[in-house]
Formats: structure tokens, C-alpha cells, sequence
């Protein structure tokens, strides 16, 4: 007992108010999401579902969440197949340079968002490439390889190298020793990765903002544009308050795969 | 072998050389009036150098194209989901087929850079923007021969300056207005008759202002100088010399010290005065009017001195990817039922007596309360204008402060 | 999957799960490819290295390159367009005339600086809590519910807090029987609150991994000795959490600096961010860029020195 009683009856209630600071706004947005009036007034003069019902139907909002999910599953795919790719070299091969690819990679999320989000749009307009769902998913992509990275390289260091190399002695070619051998065994390091890569490109705002094209809204983009408009304010709540739940869900999910891999790889 | 790939090759080079071509092939209204006229005439004063525009029968615009991509002012374009009985965009989706997708513009300068991006088929400039939208080669010259509802415009508002240049047009009008004094009659008696009690009476109001948040508000300093400080022989707000400029950034300068709250959204502005943030400011019809739908004690007052203003003109981006819905649109925006429903919606004057004649029937006393018709009320009206360095006039003498530096001044204004 | 060793290969049955014979062609291409490449390691390293780097290379280095050339381009003074490779500094003397981009550059580090503080302040507690004190299923519980509120959506945050500080909010209701005034949404103090608030949990990870890798016995030892509390925690427990510490603010510092969103959202006054976003949505595009090299500099100086720290090896 190194700590005296006092100090950590202090750290106890310390640690308790921090965690109602972190919760509180959410938990006010869910109960405004519940609020039955047009006004944002606190506190909520009635709470009712029909602004659930409302949000379901408006079409700005369907095709929000459209484009979010094609943006999101795209950019994912790409950013899976160039992560993975990425930690295999790093992990299978001694190179020259080898550091400053980790660092290379990091970079995208280590700058301010808003200095990649300017950088994209200028370059795309430079080369008078429309701003559009391609723009967006190449920003997406772009910063969402590091998390693909990082999550498959943390996996094969975990794994000793033995079944691959025991693979291509029974004669497999690389292809097939990376689809029958390496990417079950990294299957759920690829799962966690891909559904983090998703969740940050679902709400991603800083960097879209600049490489969205007129016709082209995610969901935190119409959000964004939806604030200015006081009669859909009730709608934003409520798909604010879902996409708390699907961006935490994911998340969550994802924790719960890879966190599980502790005892290390067996077949 | 050869042969084929030889083949393969003209192919190509054929397509290429197709899709190369002149752009104006392919977008059926404007066949002749594109390409030479706008930069020649604009930039260089020249007369103009293509032919006149071929006149089309109306049917010569082509089919809808699906879709059309506007910037506009918050409000211009309602497809009823603020009030069911306001939209005029829903009707015109189902007549042409054309999506209409919008962006709401801050201000002209934010219009302009929209432009610029070229994803954009047309916009509702104000006066402040068309000139750099012209010149910069931004918008097409429009052939009105093709517009049914052009000729109904009052004539007032036909060949006007800022969207006219050498008898070409280059859009056609939406409806004009002034900006006003929104104050809150609960706390201000008796309503204000000009402008000092923003510039002079500012401290009594302290903190509680609200100004518009763009470059184009140093000319309502500008104004007010006119009346304040006539040695500084200011003639147009717009066109500024050096010390007149100086003397109006000064004037904004001292307003900063009374803490005003800026807006550039139009919902913001509304929720400043419903709070009681500000209880005095510059404010658009538009504002008003959902202020009062909401029985809030705000009422607008234009100042005898006069004040700044716009008149909005509807324009054909040059790289407008659905021109044919741009066009549909700007006739539907002209008709008497759209233009009547937007300019009550927003609390300008419309632009034709049909569009008046039916803003009577779902506001009455509409017209006369925008003072439609009403010219000597406009003559005190300066439509907002772009600055420019030759002062828009034809004396080579004079220089005046440039856009450029308007903006400067106002970003130093603001961010300090 | 078991294969029965004890007959020769020609008699074995195929074990379940074989794929079935595929077609000659595919395997026949792919089949000469593997075989072309097995041995080759560089060229397998090139292709596996170079596409995700070349990605990388010309949408991310590409661009940043552009930008910082378009930094040194001209831009007409009237209509706003912008002249790709024509060169001129005009950008760099509008920002070292104006008096506005220093204070908003000052302002902008500042800020950091202040969030920094505040969420190393708020993180330690809690931190040392989860670390130190609380049982093993305590502490992983702790863990979801910290991270939780990182998952949730960045602007829906920010939303969030806009909507309890606004006119008629959550804060004014609280304050009113006070007799306080709320401002609304017009403070610099909400940019602080809000981008503290977003941020915590970025700084509060680092700092309980620190303080888990703390041995007990430096500690136990440090009582021994005779070191109060106070004492231990200056000279034993500081030094050795410092390098979490300076991780964790790599990530609040840089996340303020470039932010713009929150800024314009929950108060009025402007950051480096929104001097950037504003200049290039309102044609200044060359200012925006030149604008930008500043926070650039400013995070690869901070990186410098953090590695140095050694904060890398505690992310």
C-alpha cells in the first residue's frame, strides 16, 4: 500500500468526475435525440421517436449514409490490400530505409488533417481532377493504410514464421502460401484493422471537407451543412446519436477480436 | 497486323480530336454566342466580336440532362422543408427531370471560389461577384431569345451594369433588395432612422451588434461616411481612393471596439437575436421574416440616408456540365409563381409584374412593401459592386483600392 | 487436417478440404510468375514495398509538394484564379505584413499549449488510478470506458458540446440560478473546453501505459527512503512517466494546432486552421498554402524533439 488512504479516495473520485466530463455530452446528445421539440432549448420539453422516423425518410440523409458506406467500404478495401502489403515488406525483409518507412507511414495522421486536406485539394484541382467520391476515397485510403499497417505488423510479430516456411518446403508458390497460410492466420489482425480503417473513414470531417465535391456528402459533411439549417436540427440530433453507436460499434467489435489474440498464434 | 493497329491509332486519335473539340458543339443554346465574346469584350471594352446570338426557338433548349449543381443565397432555393407552402424546386424537378442539388454561399467571395472549381452549373450572384465571375471567364453569356419569361421582366431591371456588358447579358435577374436595420423593438425606441446607432451609438449597444462577416460590409462604412464626412468626396461606396478606403477601415475599426458579433450564416444571425445577443444589426429581409414567423419582437427599417443593397442575377457557369437544366432553371426562376414564392420567401422585389401580381396573392401588399416598382426607392439603394483598380469608370485618372486589398483589410479587421 | 504418413503419397486418399483441380490457364501464368519471383528477393520486396509506399508517394508526398509550390504561385488580383507555375512571393509578404496572422499563429500555439496542460492534468489521475490502484477487471472496464468516447464520431462531439453551450443550453440553464451569464457561443473559453474534452483520452492511454511500466519497487523503495508522497511523486514518479507524457501531447498539441472545425462551431475567434480553410474556400488559395508550412514546421520541430524525449517508444 503505497498510496495513503486519502490519496487514493482522491484519485477515486478524481477518476470518477473525469469519466462524467467524458460523458457527458454524449449522454446530453442521446437525450436530445429523444427531444420531442423543434427548439434546442434545455431542458427537453417532451421526449418522443418521431424524429427517428423523420431522419429515416430524408433523403439528404440516405444519401449521406450511402455515400459514407461506399467511401468507407472502398477506401478500406484499398487501404487493406496497400497495408498489408506494406507489413509484409517491413516484417519479411531486411532493407535499407526500413525505420523511415514506418514514419513515412505515419505521417498522413501524424500532420494536422487540415494541412492533408488542403494538400489533396490543391494537387487535385492543380491537375483539374473533379472533386468527387474518388477525391474523397483517396484521401480516405490514404490515411487509413497505417492503421491496416499496424495492425497486421503488430500480428506477424507476433507469429513465428515456421508454417510459411514450412509451406513453400511442401511446395506451395507464394500465392498460395499467402491465401492458404498467412491470411488466416492474420484474419482477424485484417478484421480489427479493416473495421478500425472503416470507422475513421465513417466520421472522418477535417480532410473531406476539402476534397468533397459539390454532389458529394458524407454523413459528418451533411451534419456540417445541416447545423446551418435550423429546421433540420432535430434530424442531426438523432443521426449524431446513431453515429455514436456506429462508429463506437465497430470499434468495440474490433478491440474484442484482436484483443483476444493474447495467447499468441497456433494454427 | 499493321494495318489494324494503324487503324486502332486513327481511331483514337479520331476520338480524341471529337472530345478536344470545340466545347460549344455540344451544348445546344449557346451555339455561337460562346468563345469570342465574353473575355474579348469584357476585358478590353471592344465591341463584340461574335455574332449576335443566333435566335432560338425555345425548343432549341435541349432535353433536361438529369441534374444541376447551384450555389446559392441561403433561402433561394426551397423545396418546402422549412414551409410546405414555399417551394419552388419541387415543381421544377418534376417538370425538366433536373436534381437540383445546392450549396449555400457565405458571401460573394465564397460564391466566386465556388465558381471557380468549375463543378458548379450556375449561381445567384449579387453585384459584388459578377464582375470577377465575367472577366475571369467563369460564366457564359446567355441568349434571353430563349427565355419565354424574359420578356415579362420589368424593364428596370433589364441591361443593368453589373451583369450587362455591351449589350450582351450575362443572366437573368432574381429579385433585388436592400440591407436593413434589424432591431429589437422591445429594446430600441423609436426605431432608428439611420445608421449611427450601429457607428455612433455603437457603445451604448456594446457587444450586442450583429454585422455581416464579409469584405463587402467596409462599403456601408463607406456609406455612412457619405453622409457623416462629405469632404472625403465619396461618390460610390464600391470604388474607393486610398484615404477614403483608410477613413472606412478606421470607421470599422472603432465599431470593433463595441464588440459586434458577426455573422455569415443566416441561422446564426436569426439565433443571435432570438437569444437577445444582439438586439440592433445589418440584416436581410429574410431574416426578418423568419424572426417575426417566429413572434419575435424584430422589425427592419431601411435608413433615409439610403444603404447597401443587391440585385441577383442568375448565371451559366462557361463549364456547366447540365446546361440545358440551367437554362430550364433560369426561365422557371423568372416565371410568376417561382419568382413570386422566392422573393416572399426572402423578402425581396420581384422582378416582373406577373411575379409581383401573384406575390400579392399569398402575401399581400408584397410589392409595395419591397417598393417592386419603385425606382426613386433604389436610386437610394447602392447595389453591392466589385472594387476595382481603374474604379469601374472611364477616367484613366483615378485608382482605387482593389478587391484584393479589400479582402486583406477585412481578414486583418476580423482576425485581430 | 491430419495426413496419414504411414502409406506412400500415391495411395494416400486426398485429405478433406483439398481445393479441387483448377483450370490450366490462371495457374499456368500465375505458376511461372511465383516461380519467377521465388529467389528474386528484391524484386518481391520492390512490389510489395513499392506500391503501397508509391501510393503513398504521390497522393500524400505528391501533394504536399504541390502545396508548398503553390505557396510561390500567382493568383490574379481580381477574378481569383489561380496561375499554376507562375511564380511570385506575394503570399509570404501578405503574412508578414499582416499583424493578424501572428496574433492568430500565437493564439493558435497558445491554445495547445493551455489544452496540453489542462489534459495532462485531467489524464493523470485516472491514469494512476487504472495503473496503480484499480483491481484487474476494474481496470479493463476503465479501459473501454475511456476509449469509448474516442470512437465516437469527431464532429458528433463537437455537435454535442455546441448544443450544451449554446443560447438557452445545458450551460445556461446551469448558470442562470447563479445570476451568471452564459456567452453563448462566442467565447474563446469553449475552443478550450471542447478541444480539451476531445483530446483527453489521446493523452490519458499513453500516460497509464507509462505508469503500468513502473516497477513497484522504484516506488516502495522511494517510501523506504523516507520520500512523503509529495517527494516520490517529483523525483521518482514524474521523470519516469515524462516520455508518456510527451507522447500523449504530440497528440494534443498537433490535433489543436491544425484544428478548425471546433473553433468555428463553438466560438468566434479564428485559428491557424481557419485562416487555412478560409483562404482557400475563399480564393485566396496561395495565402492558405504559405499559411500552412507553419503548422508543418511547427509538428516537425515538436516530432524532433519528442523522439528525442523518447516519447516514440512509449506510443
Amino acid at each position: 500500500m503505497i498510496e495513503s488512504r486519502a490519496i487514493r479516495i482522491a484519485l477515486r473520485i478524481a477518476s470518477a468526475l473525469v469519466l462524467a466530463f467524458l460523458y457527458l455530452p454524449l449522454v446530453v446528445l442521446a437525450i436530445y435525440a429523444f427531444n420531442d421539440s423543434r427548439i434546442q432549448a434545455w431542458p427537453p420539453a417532451g421526449f418522443s421517436l418521431r424524429w427517428f422516423g423523420e431522419a429515416a425518410s430524408n433523403p439528404g440523409v440516405i444519401k449521406a449514409v450511402t455515400t459514407s458506406l461506399i467511401a468507407g467500404s472502398v477506401a478500406t478495401v484499398l487501404a487493406l490490400v496497400l497495408g498489408t502489403m506494406a507489413a509484409l515488406a517491413v516484417h519479411r525483409f531486411r532493407f535499407f530505409g526500413r525505420e523511415t518507412v514506418s514514419f513515412l507511414l505515419v505521417l498522413p495522421i501524424a500532420l494536422p488533417g487540415v494541412v492533408t486536406g488542403i494538400a489533396l485539394q490543391r494537387t487535385f484541382k492543380t491537375f483539374d481532377i473533379n472533386l468527387g467520391l474518388m477525391t474523397v476515397i483517396v484521401g480516405h485510403a490514404t490515411f487509413c493504410v497505417v492503421i491496416v499497417y499496424n495492425n497486421v505488423i503488430a500480428r506477424l510479430r507476433r507469429l513465428p514464421s515456421s508454417p510459411e516456411e514450412a509451406s513453400s518446403d511442401l511446395g506451395a508458390d507464394i500465392w498460395t502460401t499467402f491465401r492458404r497460410v498467412t491470411a488466416p492466420r492474420l484474419g482477424t489482425a485484417l478484421l480489427s484493422g479493416a473495421l478500425l480503417a472503416f470507422a475513421l473513414s465513417f466520421d472522418e470531417i477535417i480532410v473531406t471537407n476539402f476534397t468533397a465535391g459539390p454532389g458529394t456528402q458524407t454523413v459528418p459533411l451533411w451534419i456540417l451543412s445541416a447545423i446551418q439549417r435550423p429546421n433540420e436540427l432535430p434530424v442531426v440530433n438523432v443521426v449524431a446519436f446513431v453515429l455514436i453507436l456506429a462508429s463506437v460499434f465497430p470499434v468495440w467489435l474490433a478491440q474484442r477480436i484482436s484483443g483476444a489474440e493474447t495467447a499468441g498464434a497456433r494454427l | 497486323m499493321f494495318q489494324r493497329r494503324f487503324g486502332g491509332v486513327l481511331a483514337v486519335v479520331a476520338l480524341v480530336a471529337a472530345a478536344c473539340g470545340p466545347a460549344a458543339s455540344s451544348t445546344a443554346p449557346t451555339a455561337a454566342a460562346t468563345g469570342a465574346a465574353p473575355t474579348g469584350a469584357a476585358a478590353t471594352g471592344a465591341a463584340p466580336t461574335a455574332a449576335a446570338p443566333t435566335v432560338e426557338l425555345p425548343s432549341a433548349v435541349g432535353p433536361g440532362e438529369g441534374s444541376l449543381n447551384l450555389v446559392i443565397w441561403a433561402g433561394y432555393a426551397e423545396r418546402g422543408a422549412v414551409d410546405k407552402a414555399y417551394d419552388w424546386v419541387t415543381p421544377f424537378e418534376t417538370a425538366t427531370s433536373c436534381k437540383v442539388t445546392t450549396t449555400d454561399m457565405s458571401d460573394s467571395n465564397n460564391g466566386v471560389s465556388l465558381m471557380q472549381s468549375g463543378q458548379y452549373d450556375g449561381i445567384s450572384a449579387s453585384g459584388d461577384a459578377t464582375a470577377r465571375l465575367i472577366q475571369g471567364g467563369i460564366v457564359a453569356p446567355v441568349n434571353t431569345a430563349l427565355l419565354s419569361n424574359y420578356a415579362k421582366v420589368f424593364a428596370g431591371l433589364k441591361g443593368l451594369p453589373h451583369n450587362t456588358v455591351n449589350g450582351i447579358s450575362y443572366g437573368v435577374p432574381h429579385g433585388r433588395g436592400p440591407n436593413l436595420i434589424g432591431y429589437n423593438t422591445g429594446k430600441i425606441t423609436p426605431a432608428p432612422t439611420n445608421w449611427d446607432p450601429i457607428w455612433e451609438g455603437g457603445s451604448a449597444y456594446k457587444g450586442k451588434i450583429s454585422i455581416y462577416d464579409s469584405s463587402i460590409f467596409i462599403a456601408d462604412a463607406a456609406l455612412h461616411l457619405m453622409r457623416t464626412k462629405p469632404d472625403l468626396g465619396i461618390k460610390d461606396p464600391y470604388q474607393l481612393t486610398k484615404p477614403q478606403f483608410d477613413a472606412a477601415v478606421a470607421l470599422l475599426q472603432a465599431l470593433n471596439a463595441n464588440q459586434p458579433t458577426y455573422w455569415s450564416g443566416v441561422t446564426d444571425q436569426v439565433a443571435s437575436y432570438t437569444s437577445g445577443d444582439v438586439v440592433i444589426g445589418t440584416t436581410w429581409q429574410y431574416q426578418v421574416n423568419l424572426l417575426q414567423t417566429d413572434k419575435q419582437p424584430i422589425q427592419a427599417v431601411f435608413p433615409d440616408e439610403g444603404s447597401t443593397g443587391w440585385s441577383d442575377t442568375w448565371m451559366i457557369a462557361k463549364k456547366a456540365a447540365h446546361p440545358n437544366c440551367m437554362y430550364l432553371w433560369m426561365n422557371h426562376m423568372m416565371s410568376a409563381q417561382a419568382n413570386g414564392q422566392a422573393t416572399v420567401w426572402f423578402g425581396e422585389a420581384p422582378t416582373s409584374p406577373e411575379a409581383c401580381a401573384y406575390a400579392e396573392t399569398i402575401a399581400p401588399g408584397h410589392c409595395a412593401q419591397t417598393h417592386a416598382t419603385d425606382e426613386a426607392y433604389y436610386a437610394k439603394v447602392h447595389y453591392w459592386a466589385t472594387p476595382q483598380t481603374d474604379c469601374a469608370d472611364t477616367d484613366a485618372a483615378t485608382t482605387c483600392v482593389s478587391q484584393d486589398d479589400w479582402v486583406s483589410a477585412w481578414t486583418t479587421l476580423r482576425g485581430g | 487436417m491430419t495426413t496419414d504418413v504411414s502409406r506412400p503419397r500415391e495411395q494416400r486418399e486426398a485429405p478433406e478440404g483439398r481445393d479441387p483441380p483448377v483450370p490450366r490457364a490462371a495457374p499456368g501464368l500465375r505458376r511461372r510468375l511465383a516461380i519467377w519471383l521465388h529467389g528474386r528477393r528484391r524484386v518481391q520486396l520492390g512490389l510489395l514495398l513499392g506500391t503501397p509506399l508509391g501510393w503513398l508517394a504521390i497522393a500524400y508526398l505528391g501533394s504536399l509538394f504541390i502545396l508548398l509550390l503553390s505557396a510561390f504561385w500567382t493568383k490574379d488580383p481580381f477574378t481569383g484564379n489561380v496561375e499554376p507555375f507562375t511564380w511570385s512571393l506575394r503570399a509570404f509578404e501578405l503574412l508578414l505584413g499582416g499583424d493578424v496572422y501572428r496574433t492568430v499563429a500565437l493564439r493558435t500555439i497558445g491554445m495547445a499549449a493551455l489544452v496540453t496542460v489542462t489534459d495532462a492534468l485531467l489524464a493523470f489521475p485516472i491514469a494512476y488510478y487504472m495503473a496503480r490502484i484499480a483491481s484487474p477487471r476494474t481496470r479493463n472496464a476503465l479501459v473501454i470506458a475511456v476509449l469509448l468516447p474516442l470512437w465516437a464520431a469527431y464532429l458528433v462531439k463537437v455537435y454535442a458540446w455546441r448544443t450544451i453551450l449554446q443560447g438557452n443550453g445545458l450551460l445556461e440553464w446551469v448558470l442562470t440560478p447563479f445570476g451568471i451569464e452564459s456567452q453563448g457561443l462566442k467565447s474563446l473559453a469553449n475552443s478550450w473546453l471542447v478541444l480539451s474534452y476531445l483530446w483527453l483520452p489521446y493523452m490519458i492511454v499513453p500516460v497509464y501505459a507509462g505508469l503500468e511500466r513502473i516497477p513497484r519497487s522504484f516506488l516502495e523503495a522511494s517510501a523506504d527512503l523516507g520520500g512523503r508522497a509529495g517527494t516520490t511523486f517529483r523525483r521518482v514518479l514524474l521523470p519516469l512517466v515524462f516520455p508518456a507524457l510527451v507522447a500523449g501531447s504530440i497528440f494534443t498539441f498537433s490535433l489543436t494546432l491544425g484544428d478548425y472545425i471546433t473553433p468555428d462551431l463553438v466560438s468566434d475567434a479564428k485559428f491557424i486552421g481557419n485562416v487555412i480553410y478560409d483562404n482557400s474556400a475563399l480564393g485566396n488559395p496561395p495565402l492558405a498554402a504559405a499559411y500552412s508550412m507553419l503548422p508543418i514546421a511547427i509538428m516537425t520541430v515538436y516530432l524532433l524533439t519528442a523522439r528525442r524525449l523518447g516519447a516514440f517508444a512509449s506510443l
